[in-house]
């Protein structure tokens, strides 16, 4: 009943915003908190309560809730909690509120009916990480998407129209692959047992050998590499990124990237075991290119939301290559990037946001000697700055960090391939803070710094950097259980099929294989 | 006492905090307090774990603390947790105390600057990420520190941020020696998958069992920490950022580009010696990149024109030496050598500062001379200096630190003729460049005269330097000169003792500081006879071709700006050029052909009713028609 | 025989008021075409529920019947807006929903 309260509290709030609107002039903001604010306190609720969930006997999940739906066609409303989504969820409702307090200034027509979608969006997003009935989890994957298009498409800026269509087209396209994935397995689990199911124990079950099983890994491969986005299937991101209104902007980079990353940790990679054994050295090459491509192109920017939504790409290039590395700790790393990065971009979309507030405009052409004029919001984009590159210290480290240590062992050469993107992230985000910030000033159009509520939310968000990058543990030991039996699910490429490529090996065997042309 | 251990780097930490919390509403004095006294409070503590810490130590030789775990997954545990030895400790006395000193001549030196608690607020985090490089107890934390010293170098060379070529020497530091670190990191993660462990002790005892000396895998784990090592310490080839780091207010080229930061590549290697001593080869490039650094930045050195890039170059020469010696095996004088640098390269530092600071911020040395008698402390100090840098024998710790890396170089199994002779010429252009600036600033007419003397607060630090730049040495006399050896005596339950090939005795080592002491003093008497006379030879010769093509090329660091310019960063700038992106495009044209398709048939859509009632007409005939068939 | 008498009468009023919906411009003509071609359908049905003996014929008749009332009280409508706003019954005039 919890996991139902959870996805219900956001998404009965929204009509109740839409109303809001009429009684005052912030009632729709702060229905949306209140409603975040329960969500947020009940994930905070159960993540404390976790490890008594764990003994209580629910199998793999901490909490299931199981209603019959249809069952003729084997559909049910099945949620299930396991320390990924838990965590997830806790980000989710952080990251709403956030979403909320970035837009208090920048959103003033229909505010009701902004909030109201941001609602649904969020609500969406929350019943994407709870639901294990396939069906179902496509429905809230749907549920999502067309608030986040009217999120753009109508408070975006300049280019909104084009970018919200590109936006809608990429992702209705991925999601046609997802469906017919997940109905192509349906029928298969009908041919295999006379009845169609899309539960996600049954499914689990098929253990697919065949060339279909690997076909529908990538349906439900590309299904989810839209949303991430790993290219090539990236190129609605940074048009959509830089049109969206600062609020839907952290809820795209911040949530819906990490909904394509969660579908491929709980579908994708467990669902497909042998598919993906074979499939993973190609993700994790794709990982890789969306690292250095997407930091390229980060350095070519001149429009500041554009360079942080490219840098994004380059993160996210860091959990794909973590998430099919086949490592437990490589997992571990990717889940914490998930993390790390949402909040990292979420508070760089903020001020990028903040900057566009004061100085109509995002091109750091114009921009230049910031930080005398606006220090709070220079001191800010230095610290997320840093976050972003993955100075030690600070939660994108640990991400980035353990990705690398955990793929190293199983794709040596990708991942020192893939190390060459932390000397390109210096190089972006220094010529972020070297355009924007430091350098003469331009004539000063500046009315004010960040107010003291803004600049608090900020604060916030960097003591919870540095708090997990300093002290990961509770992200960590909440999300182990679940790599730990992902890793037995899908072992690691290198020990299936094909033979690893042995970089450096124990020592022993590896002078005997060089003595030995 | 011990235990107080983990204050040392909270305090300066703290201060930092603080200051850059609440730094905007201090008083300047409040600042200089908040600023000075964490760094000053870390020194004391530092005093009395170092005594507590001796007081037990032959039986005691590390302490152990760990604060909380940091990482605790999958296989890897790694805590935040500290490793006090010998030469942590001495790492720590170094950055505690002249980064107190420095602290306080900041306190004057910086006070017409507007971002004064900005600047206390950097430095104080700058010495927290030292502390935490030098008192790591697993690869990991030091890299938080190697990475964090690294940012406060990036923002401190920056201070001054309404310079765009500040700023752009403050990137170019900071994404050098990001490539260093990158490598470093590759390191780590060999490390890791070979031996699931980052301890630094436990990593080398593993290694050791695990790895033949010589092993493909440990030759290449030792050539990415030499690569991280090489970018921190500015030697080559990732050298060129340290010249253009002057961009910095000099208190941080003292800390930071001099006594600290820039000798953490020499701390990894003697940390990781272990492993070092397992890849020989490795051993000897560093050797040989120590030597080659050396002697390219005596050169440069020769003919730089700005008093601070004489000095970054001489910094680069001075850790050349270190290289050397850690390669040659000599890793105590390494170390010591270490010690006397810190000391009399922040002496010279800050009295160059002082000298900057008195001009107006001058730092052009043809426009200055004459300066003896106007700056007569700053002069002295900077004499001293000077003197120890060159090495001027029995009276200055240079000559001490340098003799002993000298003779190891003659001495040690691992060493060649040819290194110790290039070694030879470097103590020469050493003496030359050094009395260079002496002549050249102190000597002569005068061509600017000061506004003002240096005060309290910044000769205090000068003095005391100048105190430790003399008698530092005095820890380790040579066998022929008193034979002292509590320095090595106090290392030797950290580093190795230096080998030495049978049959150098003492007549050997004799023969041998006769050379280095008279290749010394020749480069002074060089100087003297070059710079001295008022009609210059050092003039003339560079006005001859020759001497103007060298002083070119010399002047900007052996063409490797250019080099690097032509083959990494222009390549880079047209990749990253503005423009379109190419996949993006692709599917904007599928778009594209989507409309255009649209547009025709929208041509059909005429808007005549009679037009659509006569197309369903035909429509339906056709229809009609292929059913009829 | 008298089923395709009728089915030709019910061919040629259809074309008839297919032409006269072609041609007229004057939307008013245009409706009465297309009453018209709606009677020829009926008639068709007629013809063919007399032809097989079956009421559904019929039936359909009143349907269209029916069918075709409503369409002339919302036509009518239809066409008193168009004159109110373009002052003419030309339907070539009215092109605004032009591609």
């Amino acid at each position: 009943m919890v996991l139902w309260l959870l996805i219900l509290i956001p998404l009965l709030a929204a009509p109740l915003a839409w109303m809001g609107q009429q009684w005052s002039r912030h009632a729709a903001r702060w229905i949306a908190i209140g409603a975040l604010s329960i969500d947020l306190l009940l994930a905070f609720l159960l993540w404390s309560q976790g490890h008594r969930f764990q003994n209580s006997g629910h199998g793999s999940w901490l909490l299931e809730s199981h209603t019959s739906w249809i069952p003729l066609w084997g559909i049910s409303l099945h949620l299930g909690l396991d320390g990924l989504s838990l965590v997830l969820i806790l980000l989710t409702a952080f990251l709403g509120l956030i979403a909320i307090a970035a837009s208090w200034t920048e959103i003033q027509v229909r505010v009701g009916f902004f909030h109201c979608n941001v609602l649904l969006a969020l609500g969406g997003v929350i019943g994407v990480f709870l639901a294990i009935d396939l069906f179902l989890f496509f429905f809230f994957w749907e549920v999502m998407l067309v608030p986040m298009y009217l999120l753009i498409a109508v408070w975006g800026h300049e280019q909104r129209r084009h970018a919200s269509f590109k936006f809608f087209l990429f992702t209705q396209a991925g999601s046609l692959l997802l469906l017919v994935g997940i109905i192509a397995l349906a029928l298969l689990h009908q041919q295999v047992s006379g009845r169609p199911s899309f539960d996600y124990a049954d499914l689990m079950g098929l253990a697919l050998k065949n060339e279909m099983g690997w076909w529908l890994m990538l349906a439900f491969f590309i299904g989810f590499a839209v949303k991430l986005p790993a290219p090539p299937f990236h190129a609605w991101l940074p048009d959509t990124y830089t049109a969206a209104p600062t609020g839907a902007s952290v809820i795209l980079a911040g949530l819906l990237a990490k909904t394509g990353a969660y579908g491929l940790l709980r579908f994708t990679i467990p669902l497909f075991p042998d598919a993906i054994s074979e499939f993973a050295p190609i993700a994790m090459g794709l990982g890789v290119i969306s690292i250095l491509y997407g930091a390229v192109l980060a350095c070519a920017q001149t429009d500041i939301k554009r360079l942080v939504a490219y840098s994004s790409i380059s993160h996210m290039g860091f959990f794909l290559l973590g998430a099919f590395a086949g490592t437990e700790l490589a997992l571990q790393g990717a889940v914490m990037q998930l993390v790390a990065h949402g909040l990292s971009i979420g508070a760089l979309f903020m001020l990028a946001g903040a900057l566009q507030e004061r100085l109509h405009t995002r091109d750091m052409r114009q921009m230049g000697g910031l930080w005398g004029a606006v220090p709070r919001v220079a001191s800010m984009a230095m610290f997320f700055a840093l976050a972003s590159l993955g100075l030690p210290g600070l939660a994108n480290f640990i991400g980035e960090f353990l990705v690398l240590f955990g793929s190293f062992a199983s794709q040596p050469f990708l991942t020192i391939l893939a190390s060459i993107g932390m000397v390109m992230a210096v190089i972006y985000s220094l010529a972020m803070m070297q355009r924007a910030f430091f350098g003469r000033q331009h004539e000063i159009r500046i009315e004010a710094d960040l107010s003291n509520s803004a600049f608090g939310t900020l604060l916030l968000i960097a003591a919870l950097q540095v708090l997990l990058g300093l002290y990961p543990r509770p992200v960590l030991s909440t999300t182990m259980p679940v790599m730990g039996t992902l890793v037995r699910l899908a072992p690691p490429s290198s020990h299936l099929t094909r033979p690893p490529v042995k970089f450096l090996p124990s020592s022993n065997s590896f002078t005997s294989h060089v003595s030995a042309p | 006492m011990l235990r107080l251990l983990s204050l040392i780097p909270t305090l300066p930490l703290a201060g930092f905090l603080v200051l850059a919390l609440f730094g905007g509403r201090f008083s300047r004095r409040q600042i200089a307090w908040v600023g000075c006294g964490s760094i000053g409070t870390a020194a004391l503590i530092t005093a009395l774990v170092g005594a507590d810490f001796l007081r037990v130590f032959p039986d005691r030789t590390s302490y152990h603390q760990t604060l909380w775990t940091w990482i605790d997954t999958s296989g890897m545990t790694v805590g935040v947790s500290w490793y006090l030895d010998a030469l942590s400790l001495l790492m720590v006395a170094v950055v505690t105390g002249i980064g107190f000193l420095i602290h306080l001549y900041s306190v004057e030196y910086m006070s017409g600057d507007d971002g004064y608690a900005r600047f206390f607020a950097y430095m104080n985090l700058f010495v927290t990420a030292m502390l935490t490089l030098v008192l790591a107890d697993n690869l990991l934390l030091l890299y938080l520190g190697w990475e964090g010293v690294g940012l406060c170098s990036y923002l401190l060379i920056g201070f001054w941020y309404r310079e765009p070529e500040y700023g752009a020497a403050a990137q170019k530091a900071f994404i050098v020696t990001r490539i260093g670190d990158t490598a470093f990191a590759v390191g780590l993660f060999i490390l890791f998958t070979q031996l699931k462990s980052l301890s630094i002790q436990q990593v080398q005892t593993l290694a050791a069992d695990a790895w033949p000396v010589g092993s493909n895998v440990a030759v290449i784990v030792a050539v990415l920490l030499l690569a991280g090592a090489v970018g921190k310490s500015a030697q080559l080839p990732l050298q060129v950022w340290l010249p253009d780091a002057m961009a910095g207010p000099t208190p941080v080229s003292a800390l930071i580009h001099a006594a600290t930061m820039v000798t953490a590549g020499v701390y990894l290697i003697a940390r990781m010696h272990q492993l070092f001593a397992l890849a020989p080869t490795v051993l000897e490039a560093v050797a040989v990149i120590g030597l080659l650094t050396l002697l390219l930045a005596a050169c440069s050195a020769l003919v730089q024109r700005d008093i601070k890039r004489v000095l970054a170059y001489s910094t680069m020469s001075q850790i050349g030496y270190m290289f050397l010696a850690l390669g040659v095996g000599a890793w105590s004088a390494a170390l010591f050598h270490f010690l006397t640098h810190s000391c009399f390269k922040a002496l010279l530092f800050l009295a160059a500062g002082s000298v900057i600071h008195s001009l107006g911020h001058e730092q052009d040395i043809f426009r200055m001379g004459g300066l003896r008698r106007q700056l007569p402390l700053t002069f002295w100090t900077f004499l001293i200096g000077a003197a120890a840098m060159s090495g001027v024998p029995f009276i200055t710790s240079g000559f001490y630190s340098k003799d002993w890396i000298l003779w190891s170089a003659w001495s040690s199994p691992l060493s060649h003729r040819w290194i110790w002779f290039g070694a030879l010429l470097g103590t020469l252009l050493t003496g030359l460049y050094s009395f260079r600036l002496i002549f050249r600033v102190f000597f002569g007419e005068v061509r600017t005269s000061p506004n003002g003397t240096p005060g309290v607060a910044m000769l205090v630090p000068l003095v005391v330097l100048a105190f430790f730049a003399v008698t530092v040495g005095f820890l380790e006399l040579p066998r022929t000169l008193g034979d002292l050896s509590l320095f090595s005596q106090y290392l030797s339950h950290v580093l190795p003792p230096i080998e030495t090939i049978p049959g150098m005795d003492e007549s050997v080592e004799a023969l041998v500081q006769i050379a280095v002491t008279c290749s010394a003093l020749l480069g002074m008497g060089l100087a003297a006879v070059l710079f001295l006379p008022r009609a210059s030879v050092a003039d003339r010769l560079a006005g001859t071709s020759l001497g103007r093509t060298l002083a070119a090329f010399w002047q900007g660091g052996w063409g490797f700006d250019r080099m690097y310019d032509g083959v990494l960063v222009r390549p880079w700038l047209h990749l990253t050029r503005e423009s379109g992106e190419l996949l993006d495009r692709g599917y904007e044209s599928l778009g594209v052909a989507a409309e255009s398709f649209h547009v025709w048939l929208s041509r059909t859509q005429t808007g005549h009713v009679r037009w659509y009632a006569a197309t369903v007409a035909v429509g339906a005939l056709v229809l009609l028609g292929l059913f009829a068939m | 025989m008298l089923t395709t008498h009728a089915l030709v009468l019910a061919i040629m009023l259809f074309c008839l008021g297919l032409v006269g919906l072609l041609s007229r411009r004057n939307i008013l003509y245009m409706l009465l075409s297309l009453e018209i071609m709606l009677n020829a359908a009926s008639l068709a049905f007629i013809a063919g529920g007399s032809r097989w003996g079956q009421a559904d014929g019929e039936i359909m008749f009143l349907f269209i019947l029916t069918l075709a009332a409503a369409e002339v009280s919302v036509a009518l409508g239809i066409v008193l807006q168009l004159s109110y706003r373009f002052q003419t019954l030309d339907a070539d005039a009215f092109n605004e929903m032009k591609g």
